[in-house]
């Protein structure tokens, strides 16, 4: 079988017992979790044991069984110089203890019909050659059949639990270095600042800087209801931009330990009236916005709800620049350290 | 309640095919207008529109909601599409209008999430 061709999913005995003769429906084929993801990800040799104890088909059955006994193993290949000939396995040996011929040569009571897996497949196979076989381990070959590990059921547990646990280091490492960030760089005063360049009319990306900064917010640990506060005020900003400049403008958000601020800057039209915008329902926006589901006039008014001080100021011709603040309470943005 | 039991009630269809509907949706909010979802929603509700275009998803990832349902058998973009897959918020249609959807949901026990400060 070609290395890449993805072997056929193993049904679970529950699903064999649920859908006998039932051909795999859509509902079933999302039922692919990440598990079942793992055990195509991962391959066989990086799985399996490579540091191997073998046997000779000379070498006495005591010998292997002190081998065994050593090493807390179940079993061992049979190599022939460099040729894999067989496995022996503690079964084989109970049943030359039973006629008292511990001191025959390997070779007698070896098993020599070999199932393989080969060391690039993918856990899968192994995994099926498992339930068909009931062996508990198999011998791994290369592509010119040379023995190169041996792989048991545990190993393909090991190597999906810790697959997974990698899985959720990453997330956990990259959340608590930045959550670190305020204690390890070391300044009189720490702000990190995040710009977005917003464009007039674009719709389709509405949101998106916003929704950069609010998971950039979780990162750096602040408290999920803060971020929640900074998202919707944000996010009312960058709509802002969208629907009324003339050349979009810049979205801008500083984090420091003790406060967030956001702020967008744009170059015109400008506001005549900053009092007449906010007014509830007052607005400028047209037809087309509105059937979007914005342009209500309630966008200042959301963004003073949601943050501590909001500052607004305005030219006709020049342009607009829009503070929003929030205030951290004191530690909050590391809540999230631990130990 | 489930969102499972939601699309059920719903007799609604997911769009968002792989995702998982197994999640627990503590509440119902419906609007057309989103500066009125920003402003007086609760996180982890379901919100019911009529709107489709892909703000309805930014909006909902930024009030923290857990699903969409569009009312009337509305199709979204897809770019709504995307959205949603990126942000993994499970999108349904019902051939149900807003009105009746709401009803449905509440009288199967959904609270109303909707705040009624108007200020």
């Amino acid at each position: 079988m070609s290395p890449t061709r993805r072997p056929s999913r193993i049904p679970t005995e529950q699903e064999t017992n649920g859908r006998r003769g039932r051909s795999i429906t859509d509902d079933d084929a999302n039922a692919i979790n990440r598990v079942e993801e793992l055990s195509y990800d991962l391959k066989v040799h990086e799985v399996m044991t490579a540091d191997l104890k073998t046997a000779s088909p000379e070498m006495p059955l005591s010998k292997v069984l002190e081998i065994l006994r050593v090493n807390h193993i179940s079993g061992v290949p049979v190599l022939q110089g460099d040729e894999l000939i067989g496995i022996l396995s503690l079964e084989d040996i109970v049943r030359a203890m039973q006629k008292n011929e511990l001191s025959a040569p390997v070779s007698q009571y070896m098993t020599k019909k070999l199932l393989t897996v080969t060391s690039y497949d993918s856990i899968v196979s192994a995994i099926q050659k498992f339930s068909d076989s009931r062996l508990g381990r198999l011998p791994v070959v290369d592509e010119n059949y040379k023995l190169v590990g041996m792989i048991t059921k545990g190993d393909i547990t090991r190597g999906i639990l810790v697959a997974l646990q990698k899985d959720y280091k990453e997330e956990e490492v990259r959340r608590y270095r930045a959550s670190h960030l305020f204690e390890d760089i070391v300044s009189d005063r720490t702000t990190l600042v995040l710009r977005y360049n917003i464009k007039a009319h674009d719709f389709t990306h509405g949101g998106n800087a916003s929704s950069h900064i609010k998971r950039a917010l979780l990162r750096l640990g602040a408290d999920p209801q803060i971020a929640r506060r900074c998202g919707i005020a944000v996010y009312e900003a960058e709509i802002n931009l969208i629907i009324h400049t003339t050349n979009g403008g810049i979205l801008k958000l500083e984090v420091e330990s003790h406060r967030i601020t956001m702020s967008t800057v744009d170059d015109g039209p400008g506001i005549l009236d900053i009092d007449q915008v906010l007014q509830p329902g007052y607005t400028t926006a047209t037809e087309e916005v509105r059937e979007m589901g914005f342009g209500a006039g309630m966008g200042l008014v959301n963004i003073k709800r949601c943050v501590d001080k909001m500052d607004i100021e305005s030219t006709v011709g020049k342009g607009t620049k829009l503070v929003m603040r929030i205030f951290v309470p004191t530690e909050n943005l590391n809540v999230r350290k631990e130990g | 309640m489930n969102l499972t039991k939601i699309i059920k009630l719903a007799s609604g269809r997911l769009l968002t095919q792989d995702m998982d509907t197994d999640i627990e949706i503590n509440g119902g909010y419906g609007a057309d207008l989103m500066s009125d979802v920003l402003a007086f929603s609760q996180p982890d509700s379901v919100l019911i529109t009529g709107l489709t275009n892909p703000q309805v998803v930014r909006t909902a990832q930024m009030a923290e909601f857990r699903a969409i349902i569009f009312v009337r058998g509305k199709q979204p973009q897809p770019e709504t599409l995307s959205v949603a897959i990126q942000e993994n918020i499970p999108l349904i249609s019902s051939p149900f209008g807003m009105f009746e959807l709401s009803g449905r949901l509440h009288k199967a026990g959904l609270p109303s999430f909707e705040s009624n400060e108007s200020n």
